[in-house]
């Protein structure tokens, strides 16, 4: 049961295989800086581990009672003020220059303002989709971003400016930079610069209610070429097909449009994710299930079949309606 | 309580008495408790998004403060009256602390009831309100409770329960007392001098 | 107390004889009463053992319950794309985990052999304040059964009730009137708020106690040094919980009484609730460790038959970190947006706390060194404990590594290191504790042997499910989400941590069994079955109502070492 469960989940929600998320597979600037700093401190755990450590174990067996052993008590040591000093100032002195290392590093990586000629884009958490605002090119997306490509040589990184409509979430996108929290009444920043094209996934970090499981990140990484194309595209109007323009004014009578907008039709509404692009995202619902017209059919019906708890509600439409709907909405290239 | 320390624990007991030490130990718990109220007060000042604004509608209250600290002189007067064995003068003092604490109070309520009904000014106001409420309320509540212990000893007292054995016991009661006051300056300054 | 500056000291080997003791009294023997006599008595106790042994036997349930919430969450995430639990009974359930085994089994467990323990260590007769000692009991039983009411009562019993599901910290606006309707949080607060005057009073009474009922030459440098410990742990809690109840009781007047300090609406701010809680937070997780090294500080010498190496430095080291515990909180809020100062700051400090903690160990290191270890069963459990807490101290010197915690900040890595410190580093040492006084506390001997099954087995599962955590936290596993796709590549290593559940809980099981058939046995255990050195050893087991028929006079820190040899008492060398 939990086995058909779980394929049938892989089934629905995995589209493009991803590489794991790891803090050491950087992709970017902040995401390199960071994991060798990283190395740099485990190297230094890890030699006080194999020395204290070590000399534990050393301790507890060299020194075990044996059996034949007569039961005089060994000789009571009380103190040294010579191995004391050394073993308080040696860890200070390790202390400082970790220190050093550490400020310097944050130093580097923590930056309150947009370097110039940076990309910058609006990150806004919701419960539980993220919704993305390029206000260089005007145009606003959801749940996947596109950022370009940030050749070391040519750099163009990306600066996000965190903001949050309701609790506080968290940006983590691991193979491309640290975490930072998304804080409601507060502009938080974030940076990235990214070396490779390709798909990175992530997740919010910060605990934000049923559904925080439920709001993952994907971001893609493009040549500037490719970058700019899609770019484009976002910026378009909503695509409108006069042989689906029944479905579309269908779609314009539900109370949808209070809550999604598609750029150029009656539905304005801010609370939901914009729609306008909608087909151009490889997964629905912030990355719970693949998006293709079988999904989405499913999604309209009832989101909770995706995402329990997710604050979408289900529209109570009879399900000819859905599937004209739907039939609208996968033409939203 | 005195007993039980210099004759059945030795010398290395510390030169204080369990009840001393019991009453540190909770000033100092309460200490941290309104360390927090204050340092939100401080935090929000001026942060409030509209309504009342403390310039607009606070004022020194120097007649409410004279009647608080003056009632830490009356009570320490009552108890080294104790110590002497003259219970009128003790349960004397012990009145006029109960009365100048009760005053105070009193000047609290006339304060809050302007705020309220003539400025407009409640916890859910705005952060002025929700800090100066908070802070000013809990500090009043440890009034309320120092005068109901306050007014048990003094009915004892008149009673004649009291002697001069009790006195110790008594100063503990009187630390309290003192630490009401203590953070009634602390809420003064931050309050009325710093906030305005 | 003496200069911290001693010569190195040497003495031969000497003749350990056994002690006669004459004056021992043997424990009443049970009395034929009814069991509502039995129960009255323990219901009204006012008497330290007594409330000690309450307060250790209900944290030890709590610690049942938090166990089986921990394994159905294990269960649930043992499998990409699990649906064995809803998002929202995954929600509460690491809610409550959380809030039990910080504030119901951790709290009590260790203010249950501060209770027990200080009076007999210092020759007294009981703690200070009895009746509050009882009053404490209560309440933090009070606070714990209104938090677990929650299950049930919480928006009525139709939908079996909601438990909080805002996470033990409950962050704001989250857990905001706008965003937590009903009344599941408010369980939450009030559940705490009570149990935490259990603790406020616990600590008064230790450090009231400690400070003016120590018996005839014992000075605060002769003190055991669990007592220091505890009166470390006890400043701690006088300062840092009353914060925790300050920031709960803002809460709550914003839920209902429409105040404005966790309001984003009004202009309040979301991250103040994490400054008022972190500053109770850290500190209590010192709370909640520092008795763990109390316990260990005792054991540790008495299974390697020396005296603990630097005494002095075990209680400038411990003080240290009290202090430091301090300044260290926004550690935990790395990545919500603090100025770089600020960030380098916490990072500085934090890494700092490392060095006095560094010594204690080094400490307990240096006593085992040239001893004649006996690995009984508490020995074992602290054996393991000083390697587990060395990696949980190193990860924490990673997570202090600002940038590197940048990643690590809310992902598995950091439950790995948390529960390290707690279950590695408390738990361990706290089964040590159980083993080495539950003869004093019962009169009977736990069966060694399955003790022995205890340890290993619970060692292997506490290793498979959190030495394991570290990866998924490094592969980019955030916590507290209740199931991740199949395509992350974290399937494997949640299997591996689920699968540690079930030898942990054979662990556990042996442990139950241990208990119970020590007290059907009834093997005596005698006044001082480890040959150890403190005063709880010089009475009988259990100890009589009133401790000591005579006041004990101290000479040394080790008051029966110099009764087991007076040919070379310690009071000549320290």
């Amino acid at each position: 049961m939990i086995l058909s469960n779980v394929l049938q989940r892989v089934a629905a929600g995995s589209p493009v295989r991803v590489r794991t998320p790891a803090i050491f597979d950087p992709a970017s600037a902040p995401a390199n800086e960071i994991a060798s700093y990283a190395l740099l401190v485990i190297g230094i755990c890890a030699a006080l581990f194999l020395v204290v450590g070590g000399l534990t174990f050393y301790a507890l067996l060299r020194f075990r009672a044996r059996p034949g052993d007569d039961e005089r008590e060994p000789p009571q040591i009380y103190a040294s003020s010579q191995i004391e000093i050394a073993w308080t100032v040696v860890p200070i002195v390790i202390v400082f220059l970790l220190a050093l290392v550490t400020a310097r590093t944050i130093l580097v990586l923590q930056k309150d303002e947009a370097p110039i000629g940076s990309l910058e884009i609006t990150a806004i958490g919701h419960q539980w989709w993220w919704e993305f605002h390029y206000p260089e090119y005007g145009f606003t997306t959801a749940n996947e971003l596109h950022i370009p490509l940030s050749d070391p040589s040519d750099p163009w990184p990306t600066f996000l400016d965190l903001q949050s409509q309701d609790v506080i979430h968290s940006f983590w996108v691991p193979r491309l930079s640290g975490k930072t929290d998304v804080v409601p009444n507060r502009t938080n920043h974030l940076w990235m610069a990214p070396t490779q094209p390709g798909v990175y996934v992530g997740q919010c970090a910060e605990y934000c209610g049923t559904q925080h499981a439920g709001m993952l990140l994907r971001v893609v990484v493009e040549s500037r070429a490719d970058f700019e194309r899609w770019v484009e595209r976002q910026r378009g109007p909503a695509v409108s097909r006069a042989s689906l323009a029944s479905e579309q004014a269908l779609f314009e009578a539900t109370a949808c449009i209070s809550c999604h907008r598609i750029r150029g039709t009656r539905a304005q509404g801010r609370f939901g994710p914009d729609l306008t692009h909608l087909m151009s995202r490889e997964t629905l619902g912030a990355g719970v299930a693949r998006n293709d017209r079988s999904n989405l059919i499913q999604w309209v019906a009832s989101p909770d079949h995706f995402k329990p708890g997710a604050l979408m509600p289900a529209m109570q439409l009879p399900p000819d309606q859905v599937e004209r709907i739907v039939d609208y909405l996968v033409s939203l290239e | 309580m005195t007993e039980a320390t210099a004759d059945t624990y030795g010398p290395e007991a510390s030169g204080w008495s369990r009840g001393q030490v019991g009453m540190m130990s909770l000033i100092l718990a309460e200490t941290s408790f309104f360390a927090v109220f204050l340092v939100a007060y401080l935090f929000y000042l001026g942060r409030s998004l509209g309504g009342p604004y403390p310039a607009d509608v606070l004022e020194l209250p120097i007649a409410a403060s004279a009647c608080l600290l003056s009632s830490s002189l009356t009570i320490m007067w009552a108890i080294r009256g104790l110590e002497r064995g003259e219970s009128a003068r003790f349960a004397a003092g012990m009145a006029a602390t109960v009365a100048l604490g009760a005053t105070f109070l009193g000047f609290t309520a006339l304060e809050w009831n302007e705020l309220i009904f003539t400025h407009g000014l409640t916890l859910a106001t705005n952060l002025f309100g929700t800090t100066y409420y908070s802070l000013v309320g809990f500090h009043a509540a440890h009034v309320v409770i120092g005068l109901l212990l306050l007014s048990g000893v003094l009915l004892l007292a008149l009673r004649g329960h009291v002697d001069r054995e009790h006195a110790e016991r008594i100063e503990l009661l009187s630390w309290y007392w003192h630490f009401v006051d203590v953070v009634w300056i602390a809420v003064f300054t931050v309050v009325y001098v710093i906030g305005v | 107390m003496s200069a911290i500056d001693r010569p190195t000291i040497d003495r031969p080997a000497i003749d350990r004889p056994a002690i006669d003791r004459p004056d021992s009294i043997p424990s009443e023997p049970p009395n034929e009463r009814s069991w509502t006599g039995v129960l009255h008595e323990w219901v009204t106790t006012v008497d330290h053992k007594r409330l000690g042994i309450l307060y250790i036997g209900a944290g030890l349930i709590f610690f049942l319950i938090g166990g089986l919430e921990a394994a159905a969450m294990r269960w649930q995430l043992a499998f990409p794309g699990n649906d064995a639990l809803s998002p929202e009974e995954f929600n509460r359930l690491f809610t409550m985990h959380g809030t039990t085994m910080v504030f119901l089994v951790g709290m009590p467990i260790i203010t249950g052999f501060g209770n027990y323990l200080i009076p007999l260590m210092i020759g007294a007769r009981d703690m200070a304040f009895p009746r509050l000692n009882a009053w404490g009991f209560w309440m933090f039983l009070f606070g714990g059964l209104l938090l677990y009411f929650s299950y049930f009562g919480s928006t009525g019993l139709y939908g079996a009730g909601s438990a909080p599901d805002v996470g033990w910290f409950a962050y704001t606006p989250l857990s905001g009137k706008a965003f937590s309707r009903g009344n599941a949080t408010d369980y939450w607060i009030l559940g705490i708020l009570i149990s935490g005057f259990g603790s406020m009073s616990g600590a008064i009474n230790m450090l009231t106690t400690s400070f003016t009922m120590r018996c005839k030459g014992m000075t605060l440098a002769r003190m055991p040094l669990l007592v220091w410990m505890m009166v470390v742990v006890s400043l701690l809690i006088l300062i840092a919980m009353p914060p925790l109840t300050a920031a709960q009781v803002m809460l709550l007047f914003d839920r209902f009484l429409g105040a404005h300090f966790f309001d984003t609406q009004a202009g309040g701010d979301a991250v103040l609730w994490q400054h008022f809680f972190w500053f109770f937070g850290h500190p209590e997780v010192y709370i909640l460790m520092i008795p763990g090294f109390a316990y260990a500080s005792e054991i540790i010498p008495v299974f390697s038959r020396k005296v603990i190496f630097g005494y002095s430095a075990m209680v400038a080291a411990t003080v240290m970190i009290g202090l430091l515990s301090f300044g260290v909180w926004a550690h935990h809020m790395l990545a919500v947006g603090m100025n770089r100062g600020l960030n380098i700051w916490f990072g500085a400090i934090t890494m700092l706390v490392g060095v006095p903690t560094g010594i204690k160990l080094f400490n307990w290191i240096a006593t085992l060194y040239g001893g004649k270890i006996r690995f009984r069963v508490p020995m074992l459990f602290c054996a393991a404990f000083l390697v587990q807490f060395l990696l949980a101290g190193l990860t924490g010197i990673m997570l202090a590594a600002v940038p590197f915690d940048w990643q690590l900040t809310d992902s598995y890595f950091v439950v790995a290191h948390f529960h390290y410190v707690l279950i590695g580093g408390l738990l361990f040492t706290i089964f040590a504790a159980i083993y080495y006084w539950f003869p004093k506390m019962t009169g009977f001997m736990l069966d060694e042997k399955l003790g022995r099954w205890h340890f290993w087995l619970f060692l292997a599962g506490f290793h498979l499910t959190f030495t394991t955590m570290h990866v998924q936290g490094m592969l980019g596993m955030p916590r507290r989400i209740y199931t991740y796709p199949a395509d992350r590549g974290w399937d494997l290593w949640n299997l591996i941590s689920s699968l540690g559940v079930i030898f942990q809980a054979a662990g556990v099981l042996c442990f139950a069994a241990a208990v119970v058939l020590a007290l059907r046995r009834r093997e005596p255990a005698g006044d001082d079955p480890w040959d150890a050195w403190t005063l709880e050893w010089a009475t009988s087991s259990p100890p009589p109502a009133y401790n000591f028929a005579e006041t004990p006079v101290v000479r040394s820190r080790r008051p029966l070492w110099d009764e087991k040899h007076p040919e070379d008492p310690d009071w000549k060398y320290e």
